[in-house]
């Protein structure tokens, strides 16, 4: 069993307790869905930050998997193996 | 509560496009400003509710990135708290999504702690802890009409909410949809639009579908109401059964601001823009126009407003405070604020070159309390 590592930007740390990155075990591969489901769980504030009450991940957050953004891949259902680090950025928009 | 000025101050805040500033003054003519509170995430709401012994700011914020959210503060912007489940949530069965909150209203001081939201995508919520935590409006979010409401340019949203003072009439406006009414306290809807012309559809006359963009109740006569219309000002007098125009002395029936006064009958505000095609103030001067007498006369008032405007005043972003004489405020999208300490007829400006203004609020809070909660000055991001 190897932990995940989910990477958090600046901007929210201070809703997980200050912490950069939350990390999950696991010991096999998981879905992103089900990795923000375990990190968040505690962190019910950045969980919305992130994700709707539809479950659905916010327009202009991009999560990234292998260096690839999930909804390039297969979104929320991207699988995530043991041992590797999901990072959260979030997109260039606004003005 | 009194209207000696020397016991009171003065909260006026302002919600942007990019942050949250408020505004302070113990006499009305002089302003200090903090902020920016929530610095790049947009504050489309407010309420201020002063029922209780500490006066409760809450505040509807969006940002781009990470959603929308209500916040409240007890202590006038010094501290902000986030209830941990989140305020306004669809409930499951709905798969909906809550995209933006438009209105947050204090219910009357008859009862305490029930506060009504308005939100995108068109939806009411009622809180009875003080705006904590919200229910969604099933009479409303259920309407067999909802398949056929629209979506005005800023978003298909419930942006006024009007109580009477037993509670239970309820008339909720919304873009496009409408007046919509209840007579049981939110449990069943229907819609009162007769007379509100909707001129942008085949027939001109429909039972909803009208682009309402602000109404509000008179102050002292029950059953009277004021609709500033996408074209068109009205006034009700038996409760939105009938709408009749009141657009006569003004010199535009367009725009989106519809006040009225905390006490005295007759009386509203309006800021005329020039047409839906050219949303500039007329003739690029601005002015609120009052009415004194439901709208049967309209007087100019521009003293202290700029020569020049070209900027649009949204529905939000106007309000009056509760002191005698009523003080009334409004922004412009081009970032100026300006605040009037006697109705209308003098104003002046608080602040300028803010981003764009979308929501005001200002509210009398007792002097000790300001001075012991002084530290607000301090600006705060979103809470943690």
């Amino acid at each position: 069993m190897s932990d995940i590592t989910v990477v958090l930007p600046s901007v929210l740390q201070p809703l997980a307790g200050g912490q950069s990155y939350l990390t999950t075990p696991a010991d096999g591969a998981v879905t992103v869905e089900s990795l923000l489901d375990a990190v968040t769980g505690d962190y019910p504030v950045l969980a919305r930050r992130l994700r709707d009450e539809t479950g659905s991940l916010r327009r202009y957050v991009n999560i990234y998997v292998n260096g690839e953004e999930v909804r390039r891949l297969k979104g929320l259902d991207t699988e995530v193996a043991a041992g590797q680090e999901v990072l959260i950025i979030q997109s260039v928009a606004g003005g | 509560m009194g209207f000696m000025a020397t016991a009171e101050s003065y909260v006026l805040a302002i919600g942007t496009k990019k942050g949250l500033w408020l505004a302070r003054s113990a006499d009305r003519k002089e302003w200090s400003l903090s902020g920016p509170h929530f610095l790049m995430s947009e504050i489309p709401s407010i309420g201020i509710d002063t029922r209780g012994d500490n006066p409760r700011i809450m505040v509807g914020v969006r940002s781009e990135h990470w959603g929308p959210t209500v916040v409240h503060s007890d202590d006038l912007g010094a501290t902000w708290t986030e209830p941990e489940q989140g305020a306004i949530k669809f409930p499951e069965d709905t798969d909906a999504a809550l995209e933006r909150i438009w209105q947050i209203y204090p219910d009357s001081a008859s009862r305490p702690g029930v506060v009504w939201a308005g939100c995108e995508p068109i939806s009411v919520w009622k809180s009875t802890d003080g705006g904590e935590h919200f229910e969604l409006n099933r009479g409303l979010w259920d309407h067999p009409h909802r398949s056929e409401w629209g979506a005005g340019y800023g978003g298909a949203a419930a942006h006024s909410i009007v109580i009477n003072p037993s509670g239970e009439n309820v008339h909720v406006a919304m873009s496009t949809g409408g007046v919509y009414r209840s007579l049981d306290g939110g449990s069943s809807w229907e819609a009162r639009n007769k007379g509100i012309s909707a001129y942008f559809m085949p027939d001109p006359n429909p039972e909803f579908g009208q682009c309402v963009h602000k109404i509000a109740a008179d102050a002292a006569v029950e059953g009277r109401l004021y609709a500033q219309n996408h074209h068109g000002v009205y006034r009700t007098d038996d409760n939105g059964e009938n709408w009749v125009s009141i657009a006569e002395g003004l010199p535009a029936d367009f725009g989106f601001v519809m006040l009225t006064h905390p006490r005295r009958e007759g009386t509203a505000w309006v800021v005329p823009i020039k047409a839906d095609g050219e949303r500039i103030p007329p003739d690029g001067r601005l002015a609120m126009h009052r009415t004194d007498d439901a709208g049967n006369t309209w007087k100019r008032l521009d003293v202290g407003l700029p020569d020049h405007e070209y900027n649009a005043v949204l529905r939000d972003a106007a309000a009056v405070d509760s002191a005698e004489p009523a003080g009334v405020y409004f922004g412009t999208r081009g970032g100026s604020v300006y605040a009037s300490a006697d109705e209308g007829e003098s104003f002046i400006e608080v602040a300028s070159h803010l981003p764009d203004v979308l929501c005001v609020r200002a509210a009398v809070v007792s002097r000790d309390l300001a001075a012991e909660l002084a530290t607000a000055s301090a600006a705060s991001g979103l809470p943690a």
